[in-house]
């Protein structure tokens, strides 16, 4: 049987996110896997904004806001009453940024998992503080220019690496990891499913490009996110309760084809591209070896 | 807790505060450990394990975790509860504001210490002092049986349908926290009558899609939902008069309500007071009043909202009267002073000191309250120092 993206809508138009934005469509195929038994919990983040002002909502399910650090504890009591009240069958999600991901909100992020409620937790991933104006967070890739790592005389943009809290999750032996991407809507879909199926936490870390926050044209963001995975700068994978599993693109692009159309990157120089794509070939390989199960997460 | 008959036993405060949430019919408990609430926590842990109190308890990483868990349960429409002391009140400031600001009647019990640096783990109410601008209703207590009722009281006015607000419930850490003294126990068949089903108007429902907490423009009604809280809280005064009048007849109890007055008719003077101090304050009026002396006592249960029409009915005809500050705030003076002070503004003129005592669980002694009256007798007034100097 083919696979298919279901029809139904549980985001409306008129929402107030910029063109082209990646977190909008990633909230999008996630609410249609997910399904309208739902409730969703937001931090400060973009997606604290982009549903609109009150009293409108682009979302057709509760849509709960909570301070910044604090999206895992507010998932967890959500889930633990609801339960309390016999609705198991509703899904209880936390939609993130990376700076409430990564950063402020790994306490609460950590903590959630490591005591287990059933609950998905959802790191939209654009690679900074964007609802702030473009601010490094620990998510920010080596090389990237932010507003707090500026290309000046001193070119002080991000010298430090990505941190990946996928892998950080899969560490925990959190019961369901994913990465996924808003280029490959069927392969996101297909693991929120498979997540569903799991009685657990579930965390699942989404790369959504940003034009504004990335310097690219709005047209760009799939193209952009495709070339993520494709030069394997963002590698799709799967670990469902300790089998992990990893997309694999035969012929990959180099990290070039992704750092070139983004303005971002523009300042690099060719010694600095060469790190990148090293970096990225020994993640790679490390990636292989965990398939393998040589690397025992 | 050893029974001495059917409805008394001997208990601690903690013990009283996690006995009242399980007659209150709490149904989610989260909360993190700190000295000196921990044992609350202990025993409603235990209470759940042992399956005396059908509830959800679960030990989070944070208080901030732990405030933001009893949302999500709130608006979930379960009654919850945690409880927490000193830097834990202040790691939660955040969501202490956020959850008043969601209309959600959570309780919290705090049991009052200080802030450090230095360390230090007594009684001081420096930590919910500084967070009487939440948007939280505070009780502070003066025994333990005053640590069961005002959870079983809070309840039911937190979750008022006109009042929806957080309120915290105060003890003294050590003093009541960790002391035994006789408590009735409420009947829980009338405590879950008295405080009635839990039943939020807006709980989480998907068929009813809403956004919870968003966006809202200067012209959005922001200002309006500001106004309506504090117009909520201040309607508290006469709702907790209200149900502590029902509480009384149905417990056959004799909860004194917002404010306590001892002696106070025909008083001259007067101190005012918040919490287990004022037992002492109490037993010196006594001392006093045989020596002829004509003195009294007010006593602050209910600090926010400030009962401000209450106390100045209390003070007018004093000659004059001292305030007793147990916490380090850094205004011009004490927080209980300036509240009290500012109630009283062009309606009564009578000299007042405010003294700072107790801090650190440094003692209160009953020299220590004979010479405040005395320096309120001799018309003195300012700020004053009490059993403090160069140690």
């Amino acid at each position: 049987m083919p696979f298919s993206i279901p029809k139904e809508e549980y985001m409306m138009s008129g929402h107030t996110a910029c063109a082209g934005c990646g977190a909008t469509l990633a909230m999008r195929y996630v609410m249609k896997a997910m399904g309208e038994n739902t409730v969703v919990t937001v931090p400060a983040s973009c997606w604290a904004v982009i549903p609109g002002n009150y009293p409108n909502t682009a979302l057709k399910v509760p849509f709960i806001y909570t301070p910044f650090a604090s999206t895992g504890a507010t998932i967890s009591g959500i889930r633990e009453a609801l339960d309390e009240e016999g609705k198991e069958d509703y899904n209880v999600v936390g939609f993130a940024g990376d700076g409430g991901t990564a950063d402020i909100g790994l306490q609460a992020l950590s903590a959630a998992m490591e005591r287990g409620h059933n609950v998905f937790y959802i790191m939209y991933d654009n690679e900074a503080y964007m609802n702030t104006g473009i601010q490094r967070s620990s998510s920010t890739p080596f090389g990237a220019w932010t507003t707090t790592t500026p290309v000046g005389k001193d070119r002080v943009y991000k010298r430090e690496n990505k941190k990946v809290v996928a892998d950080l999750m899969m560490a925990q032996k959190v019961p369901y990891v994913a990465t996924a991407s808003i280029a490959f809507p069927e392969d996101l879909i297909r693991k929120i499913q498979n997540a569903k199926k799991i009685k657990g936490p579930k965390f699942i870390q989404i790369l959504s490009p940003c034009p504004p926050g990335w310097y690219f044209n709005a047209e760009n963001t799939v193209k952009i996110a495709r070339l993520a995975v494709e030069t394997r700068i963002f590698p799709l994978y799967e670990y469902a309760e300790g089998k992990f599993v990893l997309y694999k693109n035969p012929n990959p692009l180099p990290v070039e084809k992704y750092l070139e159309i983004q303005g971002r990157f523009n300042h690099l120089s060719p010694e600095e591209i060469r790190t990148i794509q090293e970096n990225v070939n020994r993640r790679w390989e490390e990636l292989l070896e965990r398939e393998k199960g040589k690397v025992i997460p | 807790m050893r029974a001495i008959n059917k409805n008394w036993s001997i208990m601690t405060g903690n013990e009283a505060v996690a006995l009242a949430t399980k007659l209150a019919g709490v149904k989610f408990v989260s909360a993190y450990p700190i000295t000196p609430q921990t044992a609350i926590v202990e025993k409603i842990a235990e209470m759940v394990a042992n399956e005396k109190m059908d509830a959800k308890f679960i030990e989070v990483e944070s208080e901030h975790s732990a405030m933001a868990s009893v949302m999500g349960s709130e608006l979930a429409g379960v009654r919850s509860f945690t409880a927490s002391s000193s830097h834990g009140i202040l790691y939660m400031h955040e969501m202490l504001n956020w959850v008043a600001g969601m209309r959600l009647p959570i309780l919290m019990a705090v049991v009052n210490r200080s802030i450090g640096p230095p360390w230090n783990i007594w009684a001081d109410h420096s930590d919910t002092m500084t967070q009487r601008d939440t948007g939280w209703m505070q009780l502070y207590g003066e025994s333990n049986q005053e640590a069961m009722d005002t959870i079983i009281l809070g309840y039911k006015l937190a979750e008022n349908k006109d009042i929806l607000l957080p309120i915290m419930v105060m003890q003294d850490a050590f003093t009541l926290s960790h002391t035994s003294e006789p408590v009735e126990i409420r009947d829980e068949e009338k405590v879950r009558e008295f405080v009635g089903e839990f039943n939020l108007p807006f709980k989480i429902d998907i068929n009813k899609p809403m956004g919870y907490g968003s966006l809202m423009p200067p012209d959005g009604p922001f200002m309006e939902l500001k106004m309506d809280m504090k117009k909520s809280m201040y309607s508290g005064v006469n709702k907790f008069i209200e149900i502590t009048k029902e509480f009384n007849e149905t417990f056959d109890a004799n909860f004194p309500g917002p404010v306590e007055g001892f002696m106070m008719d025909d008083a001259d003077y007067a101190l005012i007071t918040l919490g287990s101090i004022s037992s002492t304050a109490k037993h010196v009026v006594r001392n006093l009043r045989n020596q002829g002396k004509k003195v009294g006592l007010l006593r602050i249960l209910l600090y926010r909202p400030f009962p401000k029409d209450l106390v100045i009915n209390y003070l007018r005809g004093l000659k004059g009267f001292g305030v007793v500050d147990r916490s380090s705030t850094y205004g011009p003076f004490g927080s209980l002073y300036m509240d009290v002070i500012s109630s009283i503004y062009g309606k009564l003129d009578i000299p007042a000191a405010n003294f700072i005592a107790g801090l650190g669980g440094r003692d209160v002694r009953v020299v220590d309250f004979e010479e405040m009256f005395m320096r309120i007798m001799e018309g003195e007034d300012g700020e004053i120092w009490i059993n403090a100097g160069v140690k």
